[in-house]
């Protein structure tokens, strides 16, 4: 980011104050990345712990990805309601800029919360004061319908942007599904994710606006060799041959794009899918122990494939019991799910339990929301959800609610914002 | 509904297995240790399948396979007439693979590598000491309960092929009116079944699937078919023919339940799935999409259930009495709850409940559920 972009960011909201004939407290957001530390925003004040639970919001590729997977989401999809081109850069310029500080811990501007005098709203919104940084990643993605024409983006849509097929036994809500913008907010403290995606959004008014969003908590998967397999709320461990961040040669095959790949803007970003599903957890607590393992295919204590003895051992598909029937049966999730069953394909895994709250007849709104990264949609995740869909004998406890499919362009530099790679 | 054929699938021919070890009381820990001596290494070449230990005690035995050989190999633990205990395929030169098999039976057994995966291998003598003496078969209260099951199924399968004849005879005559009125009258005695016809893979999906579950070219048959065609669209130029190729469909579903072997667990896990339909797909009103005939099937569903439970209704009676009272009376409750619903010889449209009717079915089957859920543990011991 250039300075010049960054007090032209800052300024207008500096002037919006002055219309109130404020003090504007004008600390440019130049370099604010570079600016953690300083010690004028309290999060990360005096705080050594602070200090070190941040993630880096700069590379080759977004953070939020392989970062390893932090304990909580506030996960939103945003349709752009403006249908000029430029507001729509400047945004996501301005939420490059707010999102660099969030994550640095900081406030979303400087001397948000209180330091702005009493007679304009905060340009913070508080709740995350004295709260550290929490390993707060922002990443954000683009959906299919924002390469319409509105913006002139037609002609950059990538062809693995696909419109996500209808697969078998879905019951999609279109209130939980699609959008023009992602920004999927992963922290240990799900109050920091929430005021990240909460600040954001503020900042889109009249430029976005929430289509619908999801809260996550409970990472479902690991995407670190650090990280415990987590259990899902089936009580299943589920991630344990997720792939990992310290498998550099897979991320490079299976999760990120590549110029060769096309189009070149997308070089070191990857294709997010999200999809809420829901589980019918009170049938599943039905369920006999011996029958949940099988539609697993792993043992519910250990997490070791049926017919293994320890959670990291590989799959085995064909082992058998007596009378020669597969120990994994044919229909059980980790067998469809198996790159072995699959070509090799695999994904990157991400997502979280939910829970919101009952669905009026007595029984939870719970499940998992599911959010996977791949290099080509069309190869990786489809292929996989049609085997699933329908074969896998988990689908008679599960139904997937909401769905949706966003490009995430690469990672920023100091420099660069979100906006540069879809609008060079 | 076919939506929920694979898990009842999985978990039944699971119980199968689950039977043959509860029948001689020696179902242990699945997870498995290795045997006392630790893992059995196995060598196998394309000539030779040498085993490091030619006994053991009986339990988990853990076998280690190597393939030395060039040919892609597989392992096996046979018992007396070559029943496989277990096996594991596939193995490419080269690579180390585990085969942990459970051998509660003292006994002579041997074991095999097949080079190239062909023939009857390469076998060796393998003896097991220690364990339990077999039993004779299990108690004939579940032999007896098994059978009057199977009578259950029988008149059923056959009311529902006579049942689907008349029904596809009103569909081809183009009588939609009376075809309407015998839609829902048929499916009960499919729907009271159903966990037995879901052990068809092929024909449940024929009979009985959804429309919004249809997967890529797969052709849209069967009873919902029909019902759109009733209810919906009209009356198709090939609706004559779906419910031709219903009936020949039903008539062979009915053919095979004759052949079918069920175990008590298989009565108990079928109670249990009949309810779990209920809970997911007829509470919601998505099974009968277009006639709106959820009830029925509601009702189908709850009579299979109790069918079931009346069968097992000597065994249960003789291990858990309280379970038996608990499960009378919440079957009882569902039942009143039902019969609140009857209009003539049927039931009130699914969309005539109120969301407060909705939920009382669903926590009366919740209630009923969870002791249902009980059974199949009840059974095994």
């Amino acid at each position: 980011m250039t300075s010049a972009e960054g007090s032209r960011a800052e300024g207008t909201r500096v002037s919006r104050r002055k219309l109130f004939g404020l003090a504007g407290a004008g600390v440019a957001l130049a370099g604010a990345g570079a600016a953690a530390g300083i010690g004028i925003d309290k999060a990360t004040s005096g705080n050594a712990e602070a200090s070190t639970n941040t993630v880096d919001f700069h590379g080759e590729h977004q953070a939020g990805i392989v970062t390893p997977a932090q304990a909580n989401l506030h996960f939103a999809a945003l349709d752009v309601t403006t249908k000029d081109r430029e507001k729509l850069r400047q945004l996501l310029k301005t939420w490059t800029d707010a999102a660099r500080r969030m994550t640095a811990g900081q406030e979303v501007v400087a001397n948000g919360a209180v330091g702005n005098g009493a007679y304009a709203p905060p340009g913070d919104t508080g709740e995350a004061l004295d709260l550290p940084p929490s390993n707060l990643t922002l990443t954000i993605g683009f959906g299919p319908s924002l390469f319409d024409g509105r913006f002139g983006l037609a002609g950059k849509r990538p062809p693995q942007l696909i419109d996500l097929p209808l697969f078998p036994k879905d019951k999609l809500d279109p209130a939980r599904s699609g959008g023009d913008l992602c920004i999927q907010a992963c922290a240990d403290d799900p109050q920091v994710a929430v005021h990240a995606v909460r600040n954001l959004v503020r900042l889109g008014f009249g430029v976005t606006e929430v289509r619908w969003s999801q809260l996550g908590f409970g990472r479902s998967s690991s995407t670190s060799r650090e990280q415990q397999t987590p259990r899902n709320l089936f009580g299943f461990k589920d991630g344990t041959n997720n792939i990992k961040a310290e498998e550099p040669d897979v991320l490079g095959d299976q999760v990120w794009a590549t110029a060769a790949d096309g189009p070149a803007w997308m070089a070191g970003g990857s294709y997010l899918v999200a999809r809420r599903i829901r589980m019918h957890i009170e049938t599943w607590d039905r369920e006999t122990l011996d029958g949940q393992e099988k539609i697993i295919g792993r043992t519910k204590g250990s997490g070791a494939p049926l017919g293994q003895t320890a959670e990291f051992d590989e799959l085995d598909l064909d082992v058998g019991g007596a009378g020669g029937e597969k120990v994994i049966p044919e229909d059980a999730h980790v067998r469809l799910a198996s790159h072995q069953a699959l070509n090799g394909v695999r994904i990157l895994r991400r997502g979280y339990n939910f829970v919101d709250g009952s669905d009026g007849v007595g029984h939870l709104e719970a499940g998992l929301f599911f959010l996977a990264f791949n290099r080509d949609t069309r190869k990786q995740y489809v292929p996989m959800q049609q085997a699933l869909s329908s074969k896998d004998a988990m689908m008679e406890y599960v139904q997937h609610t909401g769905s949706a499919h966003f490009a995430v362009p690469p990672g920023v530099t100091r420099e660069s914002s979100w906006a540069d790679a879809l609008f060079s | 509904m076919t939506v929920r054929k694979t898990p009842a699938l999985a978990v039944l021919a699971g119980a199968a297995v689950l039977v043959t070890l509860a029948a001689c009381d020696s179902k242990s820990d699945p997870a498995g240790a290795a045997g006392d001596g630790g893992p059995i290494k196995v060598s196998a070449s394309d000539t030779a399948c040498e085993v490091s230990a030619t006994t053991a005690n009986a339990g988990n035995l853990t076998f280690e396979i190597t393939n030395k050989g060039a040919k892609v190999t597989e392992f096996y633990l046979y018992a007396e007439g070559d029943r496989i205990m277990g096996e594991v395929e596939n193995i490419a030169p080269g690579l180390n693979r585990r085969l942990i098999v459970e051998v509660a039976d003292a006994g002579k057994y041997q074991t095999a590598c097949k080079p190239g995966m062909s023939g009857t291998g390469i076998r060796g003598d393998f003896t097991v000491t220690g364990g339990v003496a077999k039993q004779n078969d299990s108690n004939a209260q579940k032999a007896q309960a098994t059978k009057s099951y199977a009578d259950y199924i029988a008149n059923n399968t056959s009311a529902l092929q006579d049942e689907t004849g008349k029904f596809a005879d009103l569909v081809k005559a183009g009588k939609v009116d009376e075809a309407k009125a015998a839609y829902a009258r048929t499916r009960v005695y499919y729907e009271r079944i159903e966990p037995v016809a879901e052990k068809f893979g092929d024909l449940d999906p024929a009979i009985d699937v959804r429309e919004a579950d249809l997967e890529p070219n797969q052709q849209f048959t069967g009873f919902h078919r029909l019902e759109k065609d009733l209810f919906k669209t009209g009356l198709q130029a090939d609706s004559g023919q779906i419910a031709d190729k219903l009936v020949t469909d039903v008539k062979d579903l009915v053919a095979k339940t004759k052949t079918l072997e069920l175990s008590a667990l298989d009565l108990a896990n079928g109670a249990k799935g009949l309810l779990d339909e209920v809970a997911t797909g007829k509470i919601t009103g998505e099974e009968e999409a277009f006639s709106h005939t959820d009830v029925w099937d509601f009702q189908a569903n709850v009579d299979g259930s109790k069918g079931a439970i009346t069968a097992l209704r000597p065994v249960l009676q003789a291990k858990d009495p309280a379970l038996v009272s608990t499960l009378d009376k919440e079957f009882a409750n569902v039942q009143g709850l039902l019969d609140k619903q009857r209009a003539g010889d049927g039931f009130k449209s699914y969309t005539e409940l109120s969301q407060d009717q909705v939920k009382e079915f669903a926590s009366a089957v919740d209630a009923l559920s969870e002791p249902l859920s009980k059974v199949a543990e009840v059974v095994s011991k």
